[in-house]
């Protein structure tokens, strides 16, 4: 058994798994080394933890549109993270309206449900807009070819954005019911990140029920197995894709204003290193899997947020914040290198993946 | 009574005039108009902001109508309803425009653009304005439809060479002055902006004249190869003067469209030949400056090396850095393939950049005092000069790269990009393979590197993002990917003409995007594709074809 598993293994694999290995050790290394010096208290521990989850429900409720994209048309989506984009970015104008108005402090739920529906009406349209102008017509040509479309697709609306919106950074106004902190358990939460947390956890379970218990879910979830049988069972199959770049984009907006929740500028560039982050977070949680993504997002966050102090501090790396993009671009490199399949998904074939 | 059939196509002509005035509405938004108006095509006549907003109704009713086959009444109602509906989209900005403030919101929804959309009225008259133009426009187009195709060519060639004539005014001024009795008569054609009226119009009429000029048959046989020798001759001989024919005010741009050339010529192997999707492509380009730049400079080094010391120092960690990047990625494909090196090269600009590294690398300070290029006593610092640096490079990496297509390896690398499984089924060692695209790429674009560092004597981390790796990727894709002169055309069109028109760099990877995409739609082999990638992509017309051609036999 293990004399023909070792058969397999080539040059280039135990490089790779040299390199990993020493940036594991690494890891351990830093983290035994920060925890030894004891810079930082208990409190800012948990502090990082809570800033980590809040983060990582937002990645979460990106990575969703990764993964549905994926699973049922097996590309990325790289315009994904300019979904994310626009519909944040208008909803910051749909703000700063209400706050005129006065209505941000007086009605403060009914003003923020108006700016989620503008968020995710905004994503939901340019998703099933880029869909349909740049994926559709090329949905069998070679791999390359929807790849190219969806950055030139990003890139398209990136500076249409900015050209529309101008290239400053545009303030979110903060609401007033969002101040503040609010202790559980001895642990110290910021409103704002409370509410991310409870908002991405409850977004993630109203997706995951349409995916699994509605029937458009249904539709969907047979696409992504068979297109071809499906559309003889009866499907629409454009129509069940359409739908699916709609719900990915109109949580990729939902997701925006979660995002400028914690983060509360908006520019047109905010959606390229976030959206590259919840691809990660996709990848992670296993691409094409709705809980993974999930996960995955979590995870990452956490990463990011606890990993600089963690790993890198007790290596005497100054400035490690500076590195926390760096560490999930990192992981990102590392999971598909190793993990393609990501922790919840299924080990795919070659051609899938 | 109006038939069905025709109240149909008429719906479908809407339609497309209809998204025809969306994308005018878009440009008009974006800012693109408004900058562009300063421009003109036709001096005091019509603007190139005019144009890009009137344009895209025309396209779109003449592309619709060219499929109605209908009699000649009704393609004219057709076109002059397509006006109407191709002005809605402007109509409704300038009227809502007129009772709220969009300001607030679209930053160029400003009183210069009603202005402009106007054509200097106020709002009511304005619009009928706009309207009746646009009715104008579209009815063009069926006028357009009813002539004979050779006419119809002639008249969009003569109409394309005019917008472009007047686009590139001071260009063509520019160099022409430096060639007395040409500047003349170049000088009857152009006003202080855009064309002259009468210049307009006999440019127009030489177009369609050399339209309709007698060309005997292209010859059957394949240009023979003295007529090819003479061609490459001669283009040797442009290039070699290029700098002297154009004048200073150029060289800055020929030295960036050659870097761009330089990194285009390696990404053509990497994505063109082999097939491998590589975004972070920048970073061997910063991996050369920087190199170069370590190794050379007083500030990092206390025994700074020359250029020429420096050089292979630099190209061989290129070299190593390409298979260092393309060993762990060998197994994966396509998408992933794309992200991984998109990360890398995130990775490696984020370490520039870091405090940890600054000691290093000089952080975000960059480096400075790089050594420039000698040979003897003469010191290769001027734009010129570096240009013929950058041309040697070129040479030789296109003697490199046009001899590499058809070898063994060359092949290998296309087998590869087409089926792996087959291509290593049959033999093919996948990993050197690889790894050898990989590492002649980087090899390519570190060069490029190194020439960018000697040129300005300092790196930065910020001129190394991810916008480099795009500007490479989209002039292969608008040359073709996998042919050489491919690159040529797309970093001239991409490179060079940008750096021509100061107003279009704000809008610069806006169109980029769109090309991207509309290239992929509509033409996926690239301006000047390769013979092979053309037949890959249209497999099933090639196919279909043949098998049609079976089938009579």
């Amino acid at each position: 058994m293990l004399r023909t598993r070792l058969r397999g293994v080539t040059f280039t694999d135990i490089v790779v798994w040299l390199i990993g290995l020493i940036i594991f050790v690494g890891m351990i290394w830093g983290s035994i080394a920060t925890i030894r010096l004891g810079k930082y208290s208990a409190s800012t521990w948990t502090d990082l933890i809570v800033t980590g989850l809040a983060l990582g429900g937002v990645y979460a409720l990106i990575a969703l549109g990764y993964t549905l994209v994926y699973g049922i048309l097996r590309m990325i989506n790289f315009a994904h993270s300019e979904v994310f984009m626009s519909g944040a970015f208008t909803a910051t104008f749909a703000a700063t309206g209400l706050m005129n108005i006065g209505w941000w402090d007086r009605m403060p739920i009914l003003s923020l449900l108006i700016v989620l529906a503008v968020a995710a009406l905004v994503s939901a349209t340019v998703a099933f807009l880029v869909e349909r102008i740049a994926y559709r017509p090329l949905r069998n040509a070679p791999r390359l070819v929807p790849l190219i479309t969806a950055i030139g697709a990003s890139f398209f609306l990136q500076y249409t954005f900015r050209g529309l919106y101008g290239s400053g950074l545009k303030g979110y106004p903060e609401m007033a019911i969002f101040k503040g902190e609010v202790v559980f358990f001895g642990i110290r939460f910021f409103k704002t990140q409370l509410v991310v947390i409870i908002g991405a956890i409850l977004m993630m379970l109203i997706l995951y029920s349409i995916v699994q218990y509605t029937k458009i879910g249904k539709a969907m979830r047979a696409v992504s197995e068979d297109k071809d049988t499906a559309a003889l069972m009866g499907i629409d199959v454009d129509r069940t894709i359409s739908t699916t770049f709609v719900l990915g984009g109109a949580s990729a907006g939902i997701a925006g204003i979660l995002y400028l929740i914690l983060f509360p500028v908006a520019h047109f560039f905010m959606g390229f290193i976030p959206g590259l982050k919840a691809f990660t977070s996709a990848v992670l949680g296993g691409i094409g899997n709705v809980p993974g993504a999930f996960l995955g997002g979590i995870i990452l966050g956490l990463l990011e947020s606890v990993g600089p102090s963690l790993f890198l501090d007790g290596l005497g790396i100054p400035a490690a914040y500076q590195l926390k993009d760096a560490i999930a671009f990192t992981v990102l490199v590392f999971i598909l290198i190793f993990r393609p399949s990501g922790i919840l998904g299924e080990r795919l074939t070659e051609t899938k993946a | 009574m109006v038939c069905p059939p025709f109240l149909l196509s008429l719906r479908k002509i809407w339609r497309s005039a209809l998204i025809g005035g969306g994308v005018a509405l878009l440009l008009a938004l974006v800012g693109m108009v408004e900058t562009f108006h300063s421009r003109s095509v036709i001096n005091n006549v019509v603007s190139v902001g005019q144009v890009l907003f009137l344009f895209p109704v025309w396209y779109a009713t003449y592309v619709s109508l060219r499929q109605m086959s209908e009699e000649r009444k009704k393609v004219m109602i057709a076109s002059f309803t397509a006006g109407i509906a191709g002005s809605l989209p402007l109509v409704l900005l300038l009227l809502i425009g007129a009772g709220i403030n969009l300001r607030a919101m679209f930053v160029n929804a400003s009183p210069a653009l009603y202005k402009i959309l106007t054509f200097g009225q106020n709002l009511w008259p304005g619009v009928l304005v706009l309207i009746v133009v646009n009715v104008l426009v579209t009815l063009t187009a069926g006028l357009l439809l009813q002539l004979s195709s050779r006419w119809q060519r002639a008249l969009i060639q003569g109409f394309l060479w005019l917008f472009i004539a007047g686009l590139m005014r001071d260009l063509i001024l520019t160099v022409t002055n430096r060639w007395g009795p040409l500047a003349g008569v170049v000088q009857f054609f152009f006003a202080a902006n855009g064309l002259t009226p009468l210049g307009a119009v006999l440019l127009l009429a030489i177009v369609i004249g050399l339209a309709f000029w007698p060309r005997r048959q292209a010859e059957s046989q394949p240009a023979n190869s003295r007529a090819r020798w003479i061609v490459l001759g001669s283009i040797a001989l442009i290039l070699l003067f290029l700098p002297q024919i154009l004048g200073p005010f150029f060289s800055e741009i020929l030295d960036n469209v050659m870097m761009y050339i330089l990194m285009g010529l390696g990404l053509n192997i990497v994505v063109g030949y082999a097939g491998l999707l590589d975004l972070g492509y920048v970073a061997f380009f910063a991996i050369g400056a920087y190199t170069m730049g370590i190794l050379t400079s007083p500030e990092l080094n206390a025994h700074p090396l020359t250029y020429w010391q420096a050089l292979p120092f630099a190209m061989v960690i290129a070299m190593i850095s390409g298979v260092i990047l393309g060993l762990p990625v060998l197994k994966l494909r396509g998408d992933y393939l794309a992200i991984v090196t998109l990360g890398f090269g995130e990775i490696v600009r984020l370490l520039v950049l870091s405090d940890w590294l600054r000691p290093w690398l000089g952080g975000t300070q960059g480096i400075q005092l790089i050594a420039q290029p000698k040979i003897g006593n003469l010191t290769l610092q001027s734009q010129v000069q570096l240009y013929y640096l950058f041309l040697a490079w070129v040479v030789v990496v296109v003697f490199i790269a046009w001899r590499l297509k058809d070898s063994r390896l060359g092949r290998s690398w296309m087998a590869l990009r087409e089926d792996e499984d087959v291509a290593r089924a049959m033999g093919i060692n996948h990993v050197t393979t690889k790894l050898l695209a990989f590492a002649t790429g980087a090899l390519f674009s570190g060069i490029s590197g190194t020439i960018f560092a000697a040129k300005l004597t300092s790196v930065y981390p910020h001129s190394m993002n991810f916008l480099v790796s795009i500007n490479v990727l989209a002039l292969l894709i608008l040359g073709g990917m996998g042919s050489i002169p491919g690159v040529f055309v797309g970093a001239l069109v991409l490179i060079g003409a940008p750096e021509l028109l100061r107003e279009f760099a704000e809008y610069r990877y806006l169109v980029y995007g769109a090309l991207l995409v509309a290239m992929m739609l509509y033409r996926p082999e690239g301006l000047w594709p390769e013979e092979r990638r053309k037949l890959e992509l249209h497999e099933e017309e090639f196919v279909e074809s043949t098998s049609v051609a079976a089938e009579t036999e």
